[in-house]
């Protein structure tokens, strides 16, 4: 199925991506610990699924700037991790995100739903304020980011994942529809 | 009342090689007093020391994570009380050094200085042991027993700074300190 574009300004159009799919991009990934605070956009299609299967370590955080100190800590040991956030929690953690994720050099990895996106519209051309600033936050930040949108993304999640753990840095893979439950 | 660095004092005889979190004025005095490789001062923003502490312990659970917390610095990460009660790390020991001020900045004071209560706001996030002291011999009769306890242990240190310590920043997140943490655990860049 293909989502239609309700946006004048859609460039991008393909199908939902299926949770099952992230999933087994995030095991590929050795992704072990997922550290969760809740996110419309991933919750049915990510984190019940995830919370469901026992190959991972789901630690409930209560905010957002915690999930990043914890993710640090964990990546001084073999764990690899994940934080799954909304895009509100994004930017309410950026003071963390600078100094820890960007100023220590740390291979903090972000799953980040774009809550209300409109499906096949590039987040820069959102009508909604919120999600049209993330990207450039990034970029001024200097932090890799990638959209993960339709079905044809995923095969993006393990590289970028194995990228940031191999030259410790954060990366962000931003969620642009709802993944599809399976 | 305790000073912060004869408290730190009897503290560092009962963990000689243990991973130590430490945040402004207490990592000042804890370098001076147990310089060590797994001294862990990069916590960057302001309140993330016992996130740090956690995401330590459940990556190192062989070794105990000792987190010197601030009292202001807690404040600004209440929920953490909650995380870390939920994930209960048993090698996670919590030591908040209550001092009523934000001593980096000034020494002004923190917010309800005079009403707010630590262990409790700990015993009711889930934690399940905590502990206070206010006086050294006491806590030097009872910190190897509190050590021993299984985590997480939350213990509120209430004390006043002692003799003030070099504040040296640049040093404190140099990051060879980084470099020289993630060698002493064993593990590559």
């Amino acid at each position: 199925m293909t989502t239609q574009p309700a946006n004048p300004l859609a460039t991008i159009a393909g199908p939902a991506p299926s949770g099952a799919s992230i999933i087994a991009a995030l095991k590929e990934a050795k992704i072990g610990t997922v550290l969760s605070v809740p996110d419309i956009v991933t919750s049915a299609g990510l984190l019940f699924p995830i919370a469901d299967d026992n190959s991972f370590r789901l630690i409930r955080v209560c905010k957002e700037d915690e999930a990043v100190g914890i993710s640090a800590g964990l990546s001084y040991s073999a764990e690899r991790t994940i934080l799954l956030i909304q895009y509100t929690g994004l930017l309410d953690s950026i003071n963390a995100v600078r100094a820890v994720a960007v100023g220590y050099k740390l291979p903090i990895v972000f799953i980040v739903g774009l809550l209300e996106k409109e499906p096949g519209v590039p987040p820069k051309k959102s009508a909604l304020y919120g999600i049209r600033i993330v990207e450039p936050i990034l970029d001024a930040m200097g932090i890799e980011h990638h959209l993960i949108e339709t079905q044809a993304d995923v095969v993006r999640i393990r590289p970028a994942i194995e990228a940031a753990y191999a030259s410790s840095r954060p990366t962000v893979l931003l969620i642009g529809q709802r993944p599809l439950v399976s | 009342m305790m000073k912060r660095d004869e408290c730190f004092a009897v503290l560092a005889r009962h963990c000689p090689d243990d991973i130590v979190v430490a945040v402004y004025s207490s990592a000042f005095d804890w370098v001076r007093i147990r310089p060590h490789a797994l001294n862990y001062f990069a916590v960057g923003a302001m309140g993330l020391a016992s996130s740090h502490g956690l995401g330590l312990a459940l990556g190192q659970p062989g070794r105990k994570i000792i987190v010197l917390d601030g009292d202001g610095s807690l404040l600004m990460n209440l929920g953490s009380l909650v995380t870390v009660a939920a994930a209960a790390p048993r090698n996670f020991y919590h030591f908040v050094c209550e001092n009523g001020t934000y001593e980096a900045n000034g020494s002004h004071p923190i917010p309800a200085r005079d009403k707010v209560d630590f262990s409790g706001l700990a015993r009711a996030a889930g934690y399940p042991t905590v502990r206070q002291f206010d006086e050294l011999d006491s806590f030097e009769r009872a910190v190897a027993g509190v050590l021993a306890e299984p985590g997480p242990v939350f213990v509120d240190l209430k004390l006043v700074p002692g003799e003030p310590a070099p504040a040296d920043f640049d040093s404190l997140y140099a990051p060879s300190r980084r470099d020289a943490f993630r060698q002493a655990l064993g593990l590559q860049r």
